[in-house]
């Protein structure tokens, strides 16, 4: 056992807003320079859709990920024997249209124009060349399109669903959107990692943050091609790839990375997971239907003395320890099962998770008025509007099993409390219906809780990163406070 | 050391290769955290930290220490969205107002009449007296040529400008417009204060925007009053209908999604799959704007199930104590035909025939006695000499008696009756008059006569169509489709099927049934914009009533747009309208205001062309004829004030009246009366476009009066400004009118001055005559309340303000030092003021009318403060008006503070104040300083109920003696509470309990409203004291709204939208919706970059795929979108979650950004999306001086509706920059 500590992540998707505060917190903070303007460490989607970059989901045509090849885990998008050859040449790096323009408006105008005959404007222009441009895309573009024909009917997700399906998501009856923030996943079996020939990328061994040394870092991009989650960027400024860094100046001052932090629909949490990193590549090789289960399987219970003793011995703090008893992300996505990493079938072993959303009850029209098709106070899954295919295909390699588990688990909860505070449901419902969901009346309690009177320390419970032992092995720690801040920032150089 | 892993990731932990981390640290290393927040009118009211970097804001994150409620509720951490987070961009950006700007044509004709003329005031003149001169500026308005220029000429001309005002035409020419005093209580203070020391007008904000559910003075006779956000999270039944919470109530909205996981069953009313759908167990996809036909029909249901069939003794007991249901209605025959009239005065009855108020006095059938009896509670008791009655007590007022009162008469029932009668009830969808039986019983009068009653509640049984045995035009069942309100039956305007309304209607019924009131509405924006938005409201609200919602924790309607409650009101309001100073402000309703000067009124004939009235059969009836005309009449009748108020300056019909021998302010005030009933002196409303009658001055600050709030936006630039207008509209009124003068040619360019103070330069500023550069947010010291949560927070200076701009207060400041520096030449002397006041909610003039009578037609005598408006003189001394400004005046300490009807006295707090400082001194007496802006913020926390917990106490102290209760406990546990600027700072301070508000927080419960009325009984503030089913006001009657009612949205053909505007190539005609959006806040933060790059660049005209492949229009094709009233040139949107026959374009997009040229106008350039609007106002919410029905800034009066316009939309031919 190779016990490692990984600092992890929830996002309830029931919960939440669409709203890009979380987008906006990392923008202003670290993504706000020349080079930069395109980046969104942190972006939030609607599903259906493309996503940003767009269709950045197709894996045909961008070959992010690790592909299983005789037995063993290759990167899709460089041969192993020819990645030195094609290191100048990467046919699945997005362009500028997967992107979109930055742009920005001739704001002056306002001030400048001199008296004519009509109203001046402020006219877009471009960021990078200060000319006029149409804007034709952005970082969110199809922002709460729902059932958009252009974009919505070409997300990934809903291969597999049948044609009726499909067209009803275009329909009032069945129509239907949710939101899907993202950010760097932090992997345990990074593509981008492996794909670096500079080895400018590594995950950080106290962590598991994954960074891009700004130093090493020699612009090959070989970590975005590899990146099927496309969280990787070139700064065309500086030369070099940036990702999202967990604000890892933040984590390591106890403070909640920034997207989190300012989750105005609380649906972050984060903590750390031990894990088994010597039974990662055998994890990771399985057949999809089984990624889940082996992905979860890595996880090791923080209570357990052997466990305890394994990551003792593997250098792991004990503050990290006693931290990761407490996490938040071990409840959902070990103990309850609830929450779901993204696409697992990529194989990168996301570390964060999602707890799939509910959606509202279907209808139908009969007699040129809407009606529900369910009478229920909560309705069943299968009659939400999200088809349990499509979430199957984001969160379980295709296969919606464990979708449903995480589904009804939620709705029996609300069952659950329902008959606790109101009474309209008798006490045998509930219990059936959580019986039904694998859960028991304490366990129920329990998800209610952190998932609705979470206050910011339960959500998130940030290990103490111990800096003066980090720092220690670069000098004294007594020096570092005295000669903190002193000295001339510089900044990266491209090629250098 | 942990062992290597798979070999192609480097687990990198040599240290000397982790040095670069340095690189992201340094980025997040900072010098400085200030607490802030965001002026903007969001209602979302979110503490901030602001960082600090080298002397540079540079980022802000929320702030998270708000202390926690009681266990059980979510914690408010943290609140603030991607707009609000998006602050900081401002600052330092390119939009960024840096200096004083002004328009290059006036400046040059400025310099060119200083030169002639040494005294400002008389070069002001030389160009305002000139039409050639001041049309040249006139017409450059919005057309470019802006200069930067000095701070000092800026003031000179304004001040300049204020003087000549004031001395040619007098000061209530001068107006000034800033929305939403709560987000930034002391910058909305600065202009009002300002403004209301010369005399000058204060235009309203909440109703203009038609935010104000009418329905809540209406059926509460409150404003609004609505739970926190918290509160949501107890409510076991939530409705959502018109108010989409992940846009709108960003940082509020996880209650509501917590509240699910709780158990929470949650309906989402919209006819688009909006954004807060994903959250609905059932999204109700309604037609637009027919939520009042599904409330009718859910009321229905209500009463047949949970009233009638079976009874609930809450619901029953929570309607006798709570509502006016068992009040006594007394029925009219006309024509053979009985209708509901006036409700049963107590004073008809010879037992009550002496009693005080007597017209203000109502009556309940006792069940245990026999007959009537006069509750106690109504406003005749809030008014009477007598004190101790005005509680919710079932309790005779003039017995003592206790009272059990009979909610019904139906035979069988408890008490029985005196059989029924046919009662007459209008049904407006179908255009018809349905005959409906009532119980009723006969009451003896005195002198012999009988009177017809029936209860409220058997009324309400009757007019939801509850048949209970009855005979007449019931329906048959839920399944009838002929007969209004069933579920059958509203399918035809809701498009939802009668079954699902059932379930919802029982889930509703039941939930409150086993919880004693857990069912809330969440409302907004989406229903109360409109026409008829009162009669949805009010039919949602029944709905909370029927069944014990109101009052309670969990219950009640959550009605959210715009009004965010400025908690600590009453010395705000002293310092804002300069009550420390003098007795009378000058308070204009903004719809009044607007809708008449900028003539939109000559735009539409008779109201009733849209608005569907019961058929008057010749008797006289308020229902009729042109809105214009009822306005003058509402005026006249001092239910609504209009400035400026006479066809003469007030200055000098105070010296005509001094000449004439009037010394006392009381014949001044005569004089004025024979004056006006003579005809000798006119009110101005009556003849708006007469040169004299004219708004010359405007100023505007905090907001964006000429965009964004701008209904009729086109109007404003002809009639306001004199510039281009993208407008078609005929003017059609000439006809229509009787009371308001007609002529041929409206005016032009009606304001000599516009003056927009702004950081950022929107489309107001574009439009202005001069732009002052106004501090940030994060520039100055101000604070911050909402009703969404129980905190008040400080705005702070995180930085000084940048270049040249200063802060709201420090501008107005500034103003009033250079008028009083140029007045001695022009006022030597204090001179005085005739203020026209309407009368006023909360005051006597309560019951001042109890029957409709017009003085001008002489049906009644002319008596200020009763049949016409109060008038009041004033002194003004214009020398002083700078060192008044920064005093807090002496009237606080003589007079105490109060609001809502509440008082105290602040004698000790005032000396203080004095005694402590920091005070000012001059002509031999100090005053508590309000030099600076933290000064203000000081007086504010120190003298106010909410921040005060002694002055709390004291209110209370002073309620128990009205009403008869103990209630000073409720403040008892506060009492030593206090906190002020600094204390702010270090962390969200928590309100405590107060008598002004109506909900309970102590202890951490969260405030819901009305629960101090329900527990400790106290009366609403309306006519009975109660909440009310019926309104018995004769302009009710007439309009046919006593009864809540389902009344047709007007037709595009009627309303007047496309009257001139003509198809060109293939065209789609769509009802026009603009809702709040996602990336603004109205139209700040939406011309930032990172709302603009996080949308499309633009603010989309959203459609349906079907309309949309109709036209042959693809997502993100320019169209050009039009109607009579102007223009809009955007990208379309394209998606299957917007139904055919709307269009969306939220609300609102700056002109001023990525807009091309339209080819249907000429290649002007097109408008934002107020071009395309225009305000109607619904007549019958203009009456006055009747309980509820009695006006009050931003609380009673015409709301600025706009959401029935329709406009036609195409694919833009060409694109034209």
């Amino acid at each position: 056992m190779n016990v490692r500590s990984q600092v992890s992540m929830v996002f309830h998707l029931d919960k939440c807003i669409g709203c890009h505060t979380c987008s906006i917190a990392c923008k202003n903070i670290w993504t706000d320079r020349k080079g930069t303007e395109y980046m969104w460490w942190n972006n939030v989607e609607t599903k259906p859709g493309t996503g940003f970059p767009t269709a950045w989901e197709d894996q045909e045509k961008y070959n992010g990920g690790w592909k299983v090849e005789d037995g063993t885990l290759a990167l899709r998008s460089q041969s192993r024997t020819k990645s030195v050859v094609n290191m100048f040449h990467h046919p699945n790096l997005p362009t500028l249209d997967d992107y979109y323009h930055p742009w920005t408006y001739d704001y002056k105008n306002l001030f400048d124009a001199p008296e004519g005959s009509d109203q001046p404007i402020a006219r877009p222009i471009s960021m990078v060349t200060g000319e006029p441009v149409a804007i034709e895309s952005g970082p969110n573009w199809d922002d709460d399109l729902g059932g958009s024909p252009v974009y919505a009917e070409h997300d990934r997700n809903l291969e597999g669903l049948s044609e009726e399906q499909r067209q009803q998501l275009f329909a009032v009856e069945r129509l239907v959107f949710f939101y899907f923030p993202r950010i760097c996943n932090h992997c345990l079996n990074p593509a981008c990692v492996a794909a670096c020939p500079s080895g400018a990328l590594y995950k950080r061994g106290e962590d598991g943050i994954v960074l891009v040394d700004q130093t090493r870092c020699r612009a090959w991009r070989a970590c975005i091609a590899a990146c099927p989650y496309k969280k990787v960027y070139f700064n065309w400024s500086t030369g070099k790839s940036e990702k999202c860094i967990l604000c890892f100046p933040r984590l390591e001052t106890g403070q909640a990375p920034a997207c989190f932090h300012s989750c105005v629909g609380r649906i972050r949490y984060l903590g750390v997971l031990l894990y088994d990193a010597d039974r990662l590549e055998e994890a990771a090789s399985r057949p999809d239907d089984e990624l889940v289960e082996a992905q979860r399987s890595l996880i090791l219970d923080p209570f357990d003395p052997q466990v305890i003793a394994a990551a003792a011995a593997n250098g792991v703090h004990d503050s990290v320890i006693e931290s990761a008893q407490r996490s938040p992300v071990y409840q959902f996505v070990k103990v309850w099962k609830v929450a779901l990493p993204p696409h697992i079938e990529y194989r990168t072993m996301p570390m964060l998770f999602y707890v799939p959303p509910m959606a509202p009850v279907m209808a139908n029209r009969g007699q040129g008025v809407v009606d529900s098709v369910s009478d229920d106070l909560f309705h069943d899954i299968e009659a939400a509007r999200v088809p349990l295919q499509f979430l199957g295909n984001l969160f379980g390699a295709g296969h919606d099993a464990k979708v449903r588990y995480a589904l009804r688990k939620q709705k029996a909860v609300r069952w659950h409390r329902r008959a606790e505070t109101v009474g309209d449901v008798d006490r045998a419902t509930a219990d059936r219906m959580l019986r039904e969901a694998d859960c028991t009346a304490e366990e129920a309690e329990a998800i209610y809780r952190l998932t609705s009177l979470c206050t910011f320390e339960e959500r998130f419970v940030i290990p103490p990163m111990h800096r003066e032992e980090a720092l220690q092995m670069l000098e004294e720690p007594m020096e570092h406070k005295q000669a903190a801040g002193f000295g001339f920032i510089k900044a990266p150089r491209r090629g250098v | 050391m942990p062992k290597q892993t798979i070999r192609w990731i480097r687990d990198e932990d040599k240290a000397s290769l982790r040095g670069w981390e340095e690189f992201y640290r340094n980025r997040w290393q900072h010098d400085k955290v200030v607490r802030s927040t965001h002026g903007v009118n969001c209602t979302g009211g979110c503490t901030w930290q602001i960082y600090v970097k080298d002397g540079i804001v540079t980022w802000e994150m929320q702030g998270l220490d708000y202390p926690p409620l009681q266990d059980g509720i979510p914690p408010y951490e943290p609140r603030g969205c991607q707009r609000g987070i998006s602050y900081s961009w401002y600052l330092y950006s390119p939009i960024r107002v840096r200096y004083p700007y002004v328009r290059g044509a006036l400046l040059d004709l400025w310099k060119a009449a200083r030169g002639e003329h040494d005294d400002p005031v008389e070069a002001w003149a030389s160009l305002v007296e000139s039409p050639e001169k001041r049309q040249r500026w006139q017409v450059a308005r919005g057309k470019g040529g802006f200069r930067r220029f000095d701070w000092e000429t800026a003031l000179e001309i304004i001040a300049a400008s204020n003087l000549y005002t004031i001395r040619k035409y007098g000061p209530d020419r001068i107006a000034g417009f800033s929305p939403i005093p709560a987000m930034s209580m002391i910058s909305y203070a600065s202009g009002a204060r300002y403004l209301q020391l010369i005399g000058g007008v204060s235009l309203s904000f909440y109703d203009w925007y038609c935010d104000l559910p009418p329905a809540s003075p209406e059926l509460w006779g409150e404003q609004t009053d609505v739970q926190e956000s918290a509160d949501w999270y107890n409510a076991k039944l939530l409705a959502v209908m018109g108010s989409n919470l992940n846009m709108t109530r960003t940082p509020d909205c996880h209650f509501a999604a917590e509240a699910r996981h709780n158990g929470t069953k949650m309906w989402v009313f919209a006819p688009d799959f909006n954004q807060v759908a994903k959250y609905a167990d059932e999204w109700m996809s309604i037609n637009a704007g027919q939520d009042g036909a599904w409330w009718m029909a859910v009321n229905h249901v209500l009463l047949t199930e949970m009233h009638h069939e079976q009874q609930v003794p809450y619901f029953l007991d929570y309607a006798k104590r709570y509502t006016d249901a068992p009040l006594l209605v007394e029925l009219v025959e006309e024509g053979g035909a009985w209708r509901p009239g006036r409700l049963l005065r107590a004073n008809r009855l010879e037992a009550y025939g002496g009693v005080e108020h007597g017209d203000w006095q109502f009556l309940m059938w006792d069940a245990t006695d026999g007959r009537p009896k006069m509750p106690v509670g109504s406003v005749g008791f809030r008014w009477s000499q007598e004190k101790g009655k005005w509680n919710l007590k079932l309790e005779d007022g003039l017995t003592g008696e206790a009272i059990d009162p009979a909610l019904t008469f139906l035979e069988g029932g408890p008490v029985g009756g005196d059989g029924d009668v046919a009662v007459a009830f209008d049904d407006f969808g179908e255009g018809r008059t349905l005959t409906r039986h009532v119980p009723v019983r006969r009451v003896a009068l005195a002198g012999g006569r009988t009177a017809t009653v029936a209860t409220v509640y058997d009324l309400m049984m009757a007019q939801y169509g509850v048949g209970r045995g009855l005979a007449g035009d019931y329906p048959a069942s839920y399944d009838d489709e002929t007969r209004p309100y069933t579920p059958a039956w509203s399918e035809r305007y809701t498009g939802l099927g009668r079954d699902t309304l059932i379930r919802f209607a029982r889930e509703w019924g039941e939930t409150a049934r086993l919880t004693n009131g857990k069912c809330t509405i969440i409302i907004g924006a989406g229903i109360n914009h409109w026409y008829h938005n009162n009669l949805m409201y009010r039919a949602a609200m029944n709905a909370l009533m029927f069944c014990g919602c109101v009052g309670v924790n969990g219950g009640g309607l959550a009605h959210y747009v715009g009004q965010e409650k400025l908690a600590p009101a009453e010395p705000w309001s002293a310092i804002a309208f300069g009550r420390d100073w003098h007795p009378a402000a000058r308070l204009q309703n903004a719809p009044s205001w607007h809708y008449i000067h900028t003539d939109q009124w000559r735009y539409e004939r008779d109201f009733t062309d849209y608005h569907t009235v019961p058929p008057s059969n010749g008797r006289p009836s308020l229902a009729k004829g042109h809105t214009a005309d009822i306005q003058v009449k509402a005026v006249r009748n001092g239910w609504l004030p209009f400035y400026p108020q006479f066809s003469r300056n007030p200055l000098d019909v105070v010296a005509e009246a001094e000449a004439a021998g009037a010394a006392t302010p009381e014949e001044i005030v005569s004089h004025t009366v024979e004056a006006l009933r003579s005809r000798s002196l006119g009110f101005a409303v009556a003849d708006p476009d007469a040169e004299e009658n004219w708004p010359r001055v405007w100023f505007i600050w905090r907001g964006n009066a000429l965009m964004s709030s701008a209904k009729g936006h086109e109007y404003f630039l002809h009639h306001y400004l004199g510039t281009h207008t993208n407008k078609l509209a005929d003017e059609v009124a000439g006809d229509s009118v009787r009371e308001i003068a007609w002529h041929e040619h409206a005016p032009s360019g009606k304001m000599d001055l516009v003056v927009d103070l702004n950081f950022r330069m929107d489309t107001s500023a574009l439009y202005s005559d001069i732009v002052l550069p106004a501090a940030t947010f994060y520039e100055k010291a101000d604070l911050n309340s909402t009703d969404l949560h129980s905190f008040i927070h400080p705005l702070s200076a995180a930085v000084p303000p940048s270049w040249e701009s200063k802060s709201d207060w420090q501008i107005f400041r500034a103003i009033a030092r250079k008028l009083s520096e140029l007045a001695p030449r022009h006022f030597p002397e204090p001179v005085k003021d005739m203020v026209a006041v309407p009368l006023q909610h909360d005051t006597e003039a309560e019951i001042a009318q109890p029957v409709l009578r017009d003085w001008f037609a002489g049906e009644v005598e002319p008596v200020p403060g009763k049949t016409m408006p109060a008038l009041k003189v004033v002194t003004r001394d214009y020398r002083n008006i700078y060192r008044q400004f920064i005093s807090f005046g002496p009237l606080v300490r003589s007079g105490g503070l109060g609001a809502h009807g509440t008082r105290y006295g602040v004698e000790d707090v005032y000396d203080e104040a004095v005694r402590v400082g920091p005070r000012q001194q001059w002509d031999g007496q100090a005053y508590p300083s309000l030099h600076d802006d933290e000064h203000v913020c000081n007086a504010i926390l120190q003298f106010a109920s909410v921040t005060n917990g002694e002055l709390a106490y004291r209110s209370y102290r002073r309620m128990e003696e009205r009403v008869g209760l103990p209630l000073a406990h409720l403040a008892e546990k506060s009492r030593s509470v206090r906190t002020d600027y600094k204390g702010i700072q270090t962390r969200p301070f928590r309100f405590v309990n107060s008598p002004m508000w109506s909900g309970l927080v102590d202890e951490g419960r969260p405030y819901s409203p009305f629960t101090y009325n329900v527990e400790c009984l106290v009366p609403w503030r309306t006519l009975t004291g109660r909440q009310h089913f019926y309104l018995d006001h004769e302009g009710y009657i007439d309009f046919g709204e006593h009864l809540p009612t389902y009344k047709p949205k007007p037709q595009p053909k009627d309303y007047a939208d496309l009257r001139v505007s003509r198809e060109e190539g293939p065209t789609l005609t769509l009802n026009y919706l603009t809702p709040h959006g996602k990336w603004h806040i109205h139209s700040t933060y939406g011309d930032t970059n990172r709302m603009m790059t996080l949308s499309r660049g633009i603010e989309p005209l959203w459609l349906s795929d079907k309309d949309a492949a109709e036209i042959g229009i693809d997502d993100n094709d320019w169209v050009e979108v039009h109607n009579d009233h102007g223009v809009v040139v955007t990208r379309a949107v394209v998606s299957a979650r917007i139904p055919r026959g709307v269009c969306i374009q939220y609300h609102s997009p700056e002109r001023t950004l990525g807009v091309p040229k339209s080819p249907l106008r000429g290649h002007r350039r097109a408008g934002g999306h107020n071009s395309l609007t225009r305000t109607r106002l619904k007549p019958n919410l203009m009456v006055g001086g009747y309980g509820q029905f009695t006006f009050h800034f931003n609380y009673w009066g015409p709301t600025g509706a706009n959401r029935d316009t329709h406009v036609l939309v195409r694919k833009l031919p060409a694109l034209v920059w």
